[in-house]
Parts: structure tokens; sequence; C-alpha cells
């Protein structure tokens, strides 16, 4: 009886995590009878009596409240097609993708041209899936020159860490900017393009290794070995206010 | 492709710096796995990188062409999978697919690595078929040279099937090997901006300029040559090209 299971175990599907009725079943996971079981393959996580399950990988859904990165893919009468790294694109309106005066027919590549990659918050997702965005909010925008990498939604969290420990730690010692969406996208500038590839490496580390403890210090060693940290007590470059961070 | 990032990645290489921090001359890592398949005569999987090729060898017997009756026939050809990348769609073989299995084919036959003589059977009436099929599990860019080095791992592997008064029996394999004597390996040199470099990734691929294939063998003769991009190259360019690749061929060449 109780938890079969312990907390950030690899569990998969159909596994029995708990048995009679002292847990309830969360995201990822069902009630048979006396047992709750597993849907996924992930790390369980154990919030007072609710049961979740974390997925090891898997495709992003779109949430109401995420900030992501998209990329232009059509433009529309009224607005902007977005890929949002998700089974269901997203659009942009007129009303909330600028704020100038749109004229009738006006040609709207003057404002996000195709392929161009722009962070954005989900305002609404219908029952449809159809997803609408926004960019008028503090740090959403359009993205500048610099490089678009892919890494698994399940683990955007390890990226950005806690209070965005970790991506501040790879941004200082890299010196780059760079901006996490909540859909696995991740944009990446740096003034220095080794700096700038070891920051990428680090992100595919994560990517690959999120479910391993003691992740913070491998990644911490991994930078330091690399591009040890400046030993100026200021440091160089204050990560931008506008740079977005997605909170978890 | 988003252009500010194509130029982004075009500072990147004027600083010699590319966009997993390898040297401009350097290659992915390279792995080589023979006798992937169990009903081709010979294969192999390539992975370069992310890249991922397999190519298998079929023998078959035909008929001599009336131009050269004692010789064996080569055939490669090459499918781009959708599933190996977004680019690809079902479909008759595309340029770039036509592209792929001629140029492998060109270095082959050229360099006369195979020696067709040996495959005759009956002089003018039968002769083996090498047919030769690359098919590409990922893209990640070079998908050029790992087709190569993956169908010259699949002919060192092939053996042929036993044939006795007319028949082939494809599941008693023999142990006498194709008659591969030289290994013609292509390697291409890719031109973005001014800087020249070898095996780009996916994302480098999509700023090249112009590319061009140089397939030599171990005595460094160059044996085959394809020019592709839209951008011209200069004599100098191209003598650059050619160390380059005869280089960088002899040290894949220890890898099969």
């Amino acid at each position: 009886m109780g938890l079969l299971i312990q907390d950030k175990q690899v569990v998969v599907p159909g596994e029995i995590l708990a048995q009679g009725m002292d847990y309830l079943p969360g995201h990822g996971t069902y009630r048979d009878g006396d047992n709750i079981k597993s849907t996924r393959l992930g790390l369980l996580n154990v919030e007072g009596r609710a049961l979740k399950i974390v997925p090891l990988k898997g495709a992003y859904l779109p949430r109401k409240g995420d900030t992501i990165i998209g990329r232009v893919d059509d433009i529309a009468f009224s607005g902007w097609r977005f890929n949002i790294n998700s089974a269901y694109p997203a659009m942009l309106s007129m009303k909330d993708g600028t704020h100038e005066f749109v004229a009738r027919g006006a040609d709207l590549t003057r404002y996000y041209k195709l392929q161009e990659y722009v962070v954005a918050k989900i305002i609404n997702v219908t029952s449809q899936n159809l997803v609408d965005l926004t960019v008028k909010g503090p740090g959403l925008k359009k993205l500048g020159p610099g490089r678009i990498i892919m890494v698994t939604p399940a683990k955007v969290p390890r990226i950005i860490g806690k209070q965005g420990s970790m991506v501040t730690l790879i941004k200082e010692h890299t010196q780059t900017q760079i901006t996490v969406g909540q859909n696995g996208i991740v944009w990446i500038n740096g003034k220095e393009p080794k700096k700038e590839a070891i920051a990428v490496q680090a992100i595919e580390l994560i990517n690959q290794q999120a479910h391993v403890g003691g992740l913070t210090d491998r990644i911490k060693e991994f930078l330091e070995k690399r591009v040890p940290m400046p030993k100026t007590t200021k440091k160089v470059e204050e990560p931008k206010k506008e740079d977005t961070e997605v909170k978890q | 492709m988003n252009l500010q990032i194509q130029n982004h990645i075009k500072q990147s290489l004027d600083q010699q710096a590319r966009v997993d921090g390898r040297k401009l001359d350097e290659f992915r890592d390279l792995t080589i796995e023979k006798g992937v398949s169990q009903t081709a005569e010979g294969s192999a999987r390539v992975i370069l990188g992310e890249t991922e090729v397999i190519a298998g060898v079929k023998m078959s017997v035909g008929e001599p062409y009336p131009d050269t009756p004692e010789d064996g026939s080569l055939m490669v050809g090459a499918e781009l999978l959708p599933m190996s990348s977004p680019n690809f769609e079902p479909g008759p073989p595309s340029i770039w697919a036509i592209e792929i299995a001629r140029v492998v084919d060109r270095g082959i036959r050229e360099s006369k690595a195979i020696d067709t003589k040996k495959l005759c059977i009956k002089k003018g009436e039968k002769i083996w078929l090498v047919a030769v099929d690359i098919i590409t599990i990922n893209d990640d860019g070079n998908l050029l040279d790992a087709a190569g080095i993956a169908t010259l791992a699949a002919l060192q592997d092939a053996v042929f099937p036993t044939y006795v008064d007319g028949e082939i029996d494809y599941k008693k394999k023999t142990k006498t090997k194709l008659p591969l004597s030289k290994l013609p390996i292509p390697v291409t040199v890719y031109k973005i901006g001014d800087n020249l470099l070898v095996d780009p990734v996916s994302e480098e691929e999509e700023s090249v300029d112009a590319r061009l294939t140089v397939t030599t063998t171990e005595k460094g003769q160059i044996c085959a040559m394809q020019k592709g991009g839209d951008a011209p190259l200069t004599i100098e360019e191209i003598d650059k090209m050619c160390t380059l690749a005869q280089k960088r061929a002899s040290e894949l060449r220890k890898k099969l």
C-alpha cells in the first residue's frame, strides 16, 4: 500500500506508482482501480498527495501564458502565421503584432518577414487548438542575428534553472545573449563565435543529461574548463534587460 | 532560411569559428558499421555526426552491354527518405538524389576500383551486375561524403552469392569478396564567403556559396570531380580544395 516508487525515479508507461487511495493521479498518470499507473516515460514527481510525471521527451503542446519563440511561416490577410515547434501553428494578429496603424492592404512583411524569429506570448488556445500570440509585453520582440537551436520542450525548465540560475551561468561564462522559449526553441547570440559554440554545447549537454542529478555542478565544471570566468569582480556584460527569461 | 542567421554564421566563419566549435577543415566523428543487412550481399551504416546513411550492395546475373562483352556492370542509386529531412519529399528521385548517386558512381567507375573483368561469367552472355543502393536515415549536412564512404564500406563488405547452373542462391553466400582494388573517397569542400570548409552541418550547408567534390585514390590521384553551387571558384581556390580533399580522404581511408 501507499507509494511504491520513490520521488524522482524513472518510470515507464503502465508502471504502478502507488496503491490505495492515499495518493491522487496528476499529469501523466491515471487511476486503475486501486492503483495509480503511469502513462509516460519520465520522472515521478510527488507533490504532497498528488503524483505527476515529468516526461523525458515529448512534443510541445501550446498553453496559455507560455512565452515561446516562433518562426514566421506565412503571412495571412490579417496577420502572421508562426511555426511554434508544435503540431499546431499559431496566429499573430495585426492588433497584437504592432502598435502602428496598418492601412488596408499594407505589406505586412514590413513588420515581420518570412523566416524571422519572434519571442511571443500565447494569449489564447482554443479547444480546437487555434493558438493566438501577442508581442505586446515585456521582453517580447523580434529576434536579431544569432543562432537557433532546438531542445526537448520538457527540458526547458532545467535549461533555465531555478530563477534562471542555469541560463545566467551560461550567459556569464560565455558572454552571450540567450533567450529560451517554452516550446524548446533557443536563440543564442554571442560576441565571440567560439564562446557561442561553447554555450550551444552546454545547452545540448543539459538537454541530454537533464534527468541526471548534480546538473548545475557538471555544467559549471564544463564551462570552467573551456572558458574560465573573467576575473574582474564586476561582470563583464550584465545580461541585458531586454533579454527574455522565461520563468519556470 | 533566415538571412540574419545566415549572416551570423558567415561572420563566425570569418573568425574561423564554426557553429559546433570545430575547425574549418575538421570532420565530425565518423562511425562505420559493416554488415548491417542480412539480405544484402554487402552493407554498411555510416554515421557522421548526426548524419546517417546506409548503403547496400545487391548482385545479380545479367547480360553485358554489347560494347563491353567482358565487363560486369555497376549501378548506384540514392534515395532520400522523407523521414531523414524536412526538405525531402516522397516521389521520383530528386535532382539532389541523382547527383549524389552519380558523383559516388563516378568516383568508383573512373578510378576503376572494381575490376569489372572479374565480374564476367561468360563473355558476351553472362556477367555480374552490382547494384548499390544508398539510403539516407538522417540528413545533418554533408550527405554526399557520407554516401560515398558508406558505398565503399558496403562494397568492401560484399561477397558473391552462390551461383550454380544459372541459378543464384542468395541465402548461401560464398567467401569470395567483390574485387575492390582501390578506395576512391569523395570529399566535398564547401565555400562560404571566402572560407573553405569540409563536412558542414545543415545550418552551414544552407549558406553554402559553392562546393567542389574531389574523389581521390590512395595514391592521391584525382579520379572524379563535381562542382555545385552558384558562386564561381578561382584556380587558387580549386587548388586549395583539391589539396584539402586529398588530405581528408587519406584520413578517412584509415577508418574504412
